[in-house]
């Protein structure tokens, strides 16, 4: 599914190298954790792999099912099949909810040579999605994630995924603000989405959304690489330890 | 006193080149009294510093090439309304409909009306002062045709005034008056650029309790030039609301002078401009709070690129006992390259000490992150920023209570974006 080798990232802005060789490879069907200190280029990873501008890759490439994820526009990319979850999901005053996610899926499955969505079965596709979330009506009717609160942004990220299915899902710290009760309906809405054919990397500070998302692979992330990979067992070490022993002899 | 020598000449230079007109000859003869004490304004005018008049108070209207519309339908097209339209400036009864209207009395300026010799040009000449507007004077004093239409009870449809651009020499001078008597509604609605230089005043006098709305389009001629005024009077508890689109224009000065008479009165005015590339956008609004308890709204937006320029000047005036006032006043700007530039100057002068007045004005550029979040989404870029455009504009968009109305205007801006896309 995606397959990253090597990977080198600077900031376009200033020399500064914020990636140093990443090496990962996710199969379909399979959820990857990546968990690491502040600063170890996480999100960049993740911001890196949907397009957004600002970074320059040095050296590597990053492929999904084989396609070449770097020369592609961000919308291109999405409509391969990539989504992430937004850390910070953004607002956009003056742009209803529902018209995002209507242009987004349409866009989507134009890009795909796929018949647009009539109003209708949009209308019932989102009710539905929404529901298992527990998104009322009137969340939906407001601009995009302008006045959410910080579930409701992460909320609305995880609807956007089960609307728009994609095949390769980044979640980058979606537990980030969460209360206990909003993680569990945040990762429940995850869990209803994994089958074989997608792939989840969940990138994360703490081994909790791991207990409800559990991942069959976990990567441990510092200074811009990935230096120990494991499976669910190397979270719990990662809980009760925390990162020193792993990062000695790192950087 | 006299004007200044070359105020002068270009004064007698202009009204050179103009028509003596028959109807209400005396507001016509005031008027000219007016623009003779004022002259016509000049680019060293602090009140035109930010728009050179020039071209507007030259004797010859400058050339302009009609708009190709394509396949495109005319703005409003689905709305049941009471057309009139002025081609050229000129009336055209074969495009018009019967100027017959439930709560509706109409006429026009060339046969007016008995109620117009109390109204024509009144508005006007209160609104000379603190501020001289000469156009609007020279306007009333040489006016060709216009409607007057007095408004006794709940207008049964909008009516339409359209105007459309013909001749690309043509010159036109068009004054509407507008009376509402107490608890009277009307939506009044203007689309199409007129001419190739276009000067119009209406004015709108509305009696307590009495609502007014008013949506217009400025037309799509890439170097039509017009210069507009509204004057309106607002008495207790009455409703006043106006918005307007331009897009495109070479020159455009739309001016607002609006005065609360009556206590508990809302006033709302809103503009939205698209300019791409030769395109000068001057929004000035003149608002006297001299009643209690009185809201006003300026909420203007406006979207440059490839050099277009947007000015907005803005007053609000709160008169001594006018308390309990409500005023509000956002200019904003969205540039969308380096080469465009915003100019706006708010004002506030308050003499009342109980009173909730604000103002902002904004530049800035497409928000960069929520236009990654929207492709990171499968939204193309093209998409993306044209949704991010017409979000930029929904505040002033949200000011048309008629949702019918407020989807054609969208519509109107979604084309106009899909047409400039570079």
């Amino acid at each position: 599914m995606l397959e990253i080798k090597n990977l080198h990232v600077k900031l376009e802005a200033e020399d500064k190298q914020i990636l140093k060789g990443v090496d990962l490879k996710i199969g379909a069907g399979e959820v990857h954790a990546i968990m690491g200190p502040n600063g170890s280029g996480k999100s960049t990873l993740s911001y890196v792999l949907s397009g957004r501008e600002g970074y320059e890759v040095t050296e590597g490439e990053a492929t999904l099912d084989g396609v070449d994820l770097l020369e592609m526009e961000p919308e291109e990319r999405a409509a391969a099949g990539l989504f992430l979850a937004f850390q910070y999901p953004v607002e956009i005053p003056g742009v209803g909810n529902m018209v995002f996610l209507r242009t987004a899926l349409n866009a989507q499955r134009k890009a795909r040579g796929e018949e647009e969505i009539s109003a209708g079965d949009f209308l019932k596709l989102v009710r539905e999605k929404a529901k298992t979330l527990k998104i009322d009506a009137e969340m939906l009717k407001r601009p995009v994630n302008v006045g959410f609160s910080g579930g409701e942004k992460k909320r609305n990220e995880i609807l956007q995924m089960a609307i728009l299915e994609p095949k390769m899902c980044i979640l980058d710290e979606t537990d980030s603000g969460l209360d206990v009760d909003a993680m569990k309906l945040v990762s429940e809405g995850v869990n209803a989405l994994r089958s074989e054919g997608r792939s989840f990397l969940v990138i994360t500070h703490y081994q909790r959304l791991l207990d409800h998302i559990k991942p069959d692979v976990v990567h441990i992330m510092a200074a811009g690489r990935i230096i120990k990979t494991g499976g669910p067992e190397l979270a719990l070490e990662v809980e009760n330890n925390g990162y020193a022993d792993l990062l000695e002899g790192v950087v | 006193m006299g004007l200044i020598a070359p105020k002068a000449e270009a004064l007698a230079a202009r009204l050179g080149a103009l028509t003596a007109q028959a109807s209400l000859p005396e507001a016509r003869a005031r008027a000219l009294d007016r623009v003779g004490a004022s002259g016509l304004p000049h680019r060293r005018d602090e009140y035109w510093r930010y728009t050179d008049p020039a071209s507007l108070v030259a004797p010859q209207a400058p050339k302009a090439a009609v708009f190709d519309p394509r396949d495109e339908a005319p703005l409003f097209d689905a709305i049941d309304r009471l057309k009139i339209t002025f081609v050229d400036g000129v009336f055209a009864p074969d495009l018009s409909d019967d100027l017959t209207l439930a709560g509706v009395e109409i006429s026009r300026l060339a046969a007016p009306a008995p109620w117009a010799e109390g109204a024509y040009g009144v508005l006007e000449a209160l609104g000379q002062s603190p501020v001289a507007r000469p156009l609007a004077a020279l306007n009333t004093a040489f006016a060709t045709d216009g409607v007057l239409i007095r408004v006794t009870g709940r207008a049964a449809k909008p009516v339409s005034l359209i105007y459309i651009h013909k001749s690309e020499t043509s010159d036109a001078m068009l004054h509407h008056c507008v009376s509402l008597d107490p608890g009277a509604e009307l939506t009044l609605l203007e689309n199409g650029p007129a001419a190739a230089r276009f000067n119009k005043v209406l004015e709108v006098e509305v009696a307590d309790g009495a609502r007014f709305h008013h949506i217009r389009a400025q037309g799509r001629d890439h170097e039509r030039r017009a210069v507009t005024h509204i004057f309106a009077r607002l008495g207790a508890k009455s409703l006043f609301k106006s918005f307007t689109l331009s897009a495109n224009g070479i020159l455009t000065r739309n001016e607002a002078v609006i005065t609360f008479a009556g206590d508990e009165a809302r006033a709302h005015v809103a503009g939205a401009a698209m300019g791409d590339g030769a395109f000068h956008h001057d929004d000035t609004v003149f608002i006297t709070h001299g009643a209690v308890a009185c809201e006003s709204r300026q909420v203007f937006k406006k979207v440059l690129k490839h050099g277009a320029v947007g000015v907005f000047q803005g007053k609000i005036l709160v008169k001594p006992g006018a308390q309990k006032t409500d005023g509000y006043q956002i200019s904003q700007s969205l540039l969308l390259d380096e080469d465009s530039q915003f100019l706006a100057k708010p004002e506030l002068e308050i003499y009342a000490d109980d009173v909730k007045c604000s103002h902002g004005s904004t530049s800035g550029a497409i928000d960069e992150t929520a236009l990654y979040y929207l492709r990171s989404r499968g939204v193309p870029k093209r998409r993306a920023q044209s949704l991010l455009v017409l979000a930029f504009l929904a505040d002033s968009i949200a000011e048309i209570e008629d949702e019918a109305i407020a989807e054609d205007i969208r519509a109107r801006l979604e084309s106009w974006l899909e047409r400039h896309e570079d």
